[in-house]
């Protein structure tokens, strides 16, 4: 948790570790509707030229807006906003482990409101997977 | 091919049939995320934080999007292959948290779309407001069809 007082621009954030497992995209592709062939069918993905099945795009957000949330202490609500790009894909093995994503931060910005805009950096793979994150937190 | 991708931007398509944001779906998403804050699965609790029951996680909002812009990706005529179309970007601005309760409709907008060598990239907003009119959220996704 951050407070609003003890937030210094430029201050990086403690990471943190998230998971990506086959089972995890499958629960993903029945909450979020998203049933794209390439993220829970191995022969499909490999079909279209990607090296395996991948992660959602958006449970890699997730991953990144639980990061945000704890921030806020764990209030989803102080979100305001938060954009991502997506750079490169999260490959998930079928093993029962699955993909690491670790997500870290930086306070970007002091905003009014008590708000602080935080960039956002996840990577999975060796390679950055979230690239041009921001989120804007309301802090207390 | 043969689609005049400039026909298409600017385009707005139907509102949705109204969304009932849901105790069980948001328990159902915040769990399918590992998101664990028990103002997304506990009323009582996010009673006593000021909501006026469980909000839903920040990314929640996919899941009345992603309804809406299914008439741009299936229906619109563009012919995407789905299979080919990964994520390129996406942000939410929120106006407040969607919680239980809530009776939303979400409307998309083709902003752009562009060829960026093989690839196809469209961009779409997605307003979502309350069936009084009220506006919760917008979210903007940019889809991308790689080449063959």
């Amino acid at each position: 948790m951050l407070s609003y007082a003890d937030a210094e621009p430029g201050a990086e954030l403690e990471s943190r570790q998230y998971y990506a497992t086959r089972l995890d995209l499958v629960k993903y592709a029945g909450a979020s509707g998203d049933f794209n062939v390439i993220h829970w069918n191995e022969r499909l993905a490999k079909s279209v030229g990607l090296p395996d099945v991948i992660a959602h795009g958006m449970f890699t957000m997730a991953q990144a807006g639980r990061y945000v949330t704890e921030l806020a202490d764990g209030d989803p609500g102080a979100v305001l906003e938060f954009s991502v790009r997506f750079s490169a894909m999260v490959v998930v093995p079928d093993d029962d482990k699955g993909a690491m994503i670790e997500v870290s931060g930086t306070i970007a910005e002091k905003l009014d409101s008590n708000r602080v805009a935080v960039n956002i950096t996840a990577r999975s793979g060796g390679a950055k997977v979230l690239t041009r994150a921001r989120a804007v937190v309301r802090l207390t | 091919m043969a689609v005049n991708w400039g026909d298409y931007v600017g385009r707005t398509f139907a509102p949705t049939e109204p969304y009932e944001v849901s105790r069980t779906k948001i328990a159902e998403f915040a769990t399918a995320i590992g998101e664990p804050s028990p103002l997304c699965h506990d009323p009582e609790a996010a009673r006593q934080a000021g909501y006026p029951d469980v909000i839903a996680p920040p990314t929640f909002a996919i899941v009345i999007a992603i309804t809406s812009s299914a008439q741009v990706t299936h229906d619109s005529g563009l012919g995407l292959n789905y299979a080919r179309v990964v994520h390129g970007e996406q942000s939410f601005e929120h106006a407040r948290p969607l919680h239980a309760g809530d009776w939303v409709v979400a409307r998309s907008t083709i902003e752009d779309i562009k060829e960026l060598g093989r690839h196809l990239m469209m961009t779409t907003r997605t307003d979502i407001t309350t069936v009084d009119g009220e506006h919760v959220c917008t979210a903007r996704g940019t889809l991308v069809e790689r080449g063959e």
